[in-house]
């Protein structure tokens, strides 16, 4: 069986193709998640009104949930671009799987933390074992996973391979990860109430939650980008495109 | 200023100041680890790449 | 069939042959429910309390210990690479090699279960719930295990590797698993438990096979 892509797809299976396209939209994905970033935190901290419940402790939300969503896309794209790695074997989409993983994984660790926080005012404690935190942390645990297995190869090929067979094995089992521990959840802690359900939000509020969700998207392309570029750089150093790009920054 | 009276109500976030400013610093912190990561490895590969030219260059 | 039928055979024989392969899990298993005692409280009511847990956690730890010698001997000896060669498939091996492996490990434990679970005043209502979740989950434990296993064989310290890497695949089961004894201790029907270790049993026969011999094509290309 053979599966006709259009032909933008394969030309990004050429490394010196996708430097200079990457190159090309790097700083305006960076101005972006600049300008996204100050205006949603700036908006989200002063202008946005208090919650009439939880206050003001409430304004974690605008960091909180944008790294749980970015922490969740980044591993769906890690499993995608592995998948497109494995079957086209295109050597671009596994270095981007590569340099998504610890990008990722800060994410995580910030939509953990700031739980955490967050929990301390609206639940009187520092760690929950809620349903979202939970997986959450299991999330996290699949990151590290998949980075220590990156490491592990001195091969760089057979390690892209086997995080992308990792991280398509996990993709699997996140769903069942995440209904399994809502479920034990709701076994353990009958009246817990979530962080972030609430009786519709008014658009005061959710404009600027949306401004962050935009901005913390333009940052990981942002650094998705620089990293993929330098990986690129880094696996084809034996080329001529690579030797000129050399000489250009002395 | 948008919802707040003064600059130091603020600061105080109406007594939450502890948690909502120690999760923006740990934010904050990431995305700077983030980016400096991202500048190091930037710096790493070409002076390992000029200095792998420059011998290169003597031994032909 | 004959090979799936074959691999079974020859792994059970050198599992036969070397005692200590399967003594060795079982023991571990023995051990760390002998610790708990000591460690938390030697009460009956404090025990019995935490006495699935214990049990599931105890039987998850034993099969991940028995996992990294799984591929060892044959990627180091070379017969995988014959076998990948040869025009045998290597997904009929890597489930020759889960059913071998469950069969030392998780079968062996569901049977020793019942004693242990006495020993820590599981009430012995519970004990079927306990056999039952132990034979339909530890199977998962041994598919998901050897994914693991398959992407590490190559490696020189995969042990520590694998752990990393399964642990968090296995905590669904851990749940369901565990849930499924409190439930047999509160005299609650376990059909539903049962029903859904089934289903991530059947999941897992699916697609682990896949992922295993991907993982152990790409170890041996090396």
């Amino acid at each position: 069986m053979k599966i006709t892509m259009p032909r933008w797809f394969y030309q990004l299976a050429s490394p010196k193709w996708c430097y200079d396209i990457l190159g090309m939209l790097s700083p305006w994905l960076g101005l972006a998640a600049l300008i996204l970033l100050s205006v949603g935190v700036v908006w989200g901290l002063v202008f946005a009104p208090p919650d009439y419940q939880q206050g003001n402790s409430y304004r974690i939300i605008y960091i909180h949930v944008p790294s749980a969503i970015l922490a969740q896309s980044c591993f769906m794209l890690m499993a995608v671009a592995g998948a497109i790695g494995m079957i086209w074997k295109m050597k671009v989409a596994h270095i981007v799987a590569k340099s998504a993983a610890p990008i990722g994984a800060s994410m995580t660790i910030i939509a953990l933390s700031t739980g955490a926080i967050w929990g301390k005012p609206t639940w009187g404690a520092w760690w929950v074992w809620d349903a979202r935190l939970t997986s959450m942390l299991i999330l996290f645990f699949l990151y590290i996973g998949i980075i220590a297995l990156y490491s592990a190869f001195e091969n760089k090929a057979s390690g892209d391979q086997a995080a992308a067979i990792l991280s398509l094995v996990g993709i699997v089992n996140i769903p069942i990860i995440k209904y399994s521990v809502e479920w034990w959840n709701t076994l353990h802690q009958p009246a817990s109430f979530t962080l972030t359900k609430k009786p519709a939000m008014p658009p005061e509020m959710w404009l600027p939650l949306l401004v962050m969700v935009l901005g913390y998207y333009c940052f990981f392309a942002f650094v998705l980008i620089g990293r993929t570029r330098i990986e690129l750089l880094e696996r084809e150093q034996k080329s001529g495109w690579v030797s000129a790009i050399i000489n250009e920054a002395r | 200023m948008g919802y707040f009276n003064s600059f130091s109500d603020f600061l105080n976030m109406g007594g939450h100041a502890l948690y909502v400013w120690l999760s923006y610093a740990i934010t904050l912190v990431l995305f700077l680890y983030n980016l400096l990561s991202l500048w190091l490895k930037k710096r790493a590969f070409f002076t390992q790449a000029k200095r792998q030219l420059k011998r290169e260059q003597r031994l032909s | 069939m004959n090979f799936l039928l074959a691999t079974i055979r020859r792994e059970l024989l050198l599992a036969f042959r070397n005692r200590s392969e399967i003594i060795n899990p079982l023991a571990f298993f023995v051990i760390v429910i002998a610790l708990f005692p000591l460690a938390v409280s030697p009460e009956a009511s404090v025990l019995a309390n935490i006495a699935p847990g214990i049990l599931w956690v105890a039987a998850l730890l034993a099969t991940l210990l028995s996992l990294e010698s799984l591929f060892k001997q044959d990627f180091e000896d070379g017969s995988l690479e014959q076998i990948m060669v040869s025009p045998q498939s290597l997904l009929l091996l890597s489930i020759g090699k889960v059913i071998s492996h469950w069969l030392i490990s998780g079968f062996l434990l569901a049977l020793l279960s019942p004693l242990l679970g006495i020993m820590l005043f599981l009430p012995p209502i519970a004990i079927g719930a306990l056999v039952s979740s132990l034979l339909l989950g530890t199977p998962t434990l041994s598919l998901i295990g050897a994914i693991g296993a398959g992407l590490t064989v190559g490696l020189r310290k995969g042990g520590m590797l694998i752990s990393l890497l399964v642990l968090p695949l296995y905590m669904p089961v851990l749940i369901f698993g565990a849930g499924t004894v409190q439930a047999g201790v509160m005299g609650l029907p376990i059909g539903g438990y049962l029903a859904i270790l089934g289903a991530m049993l059947v999941l897992s026969l699916m697609l682990a096979p896949f992922a295993i011999a991907a993982a152990l094509r790409l170890s041996i290309r090396g």
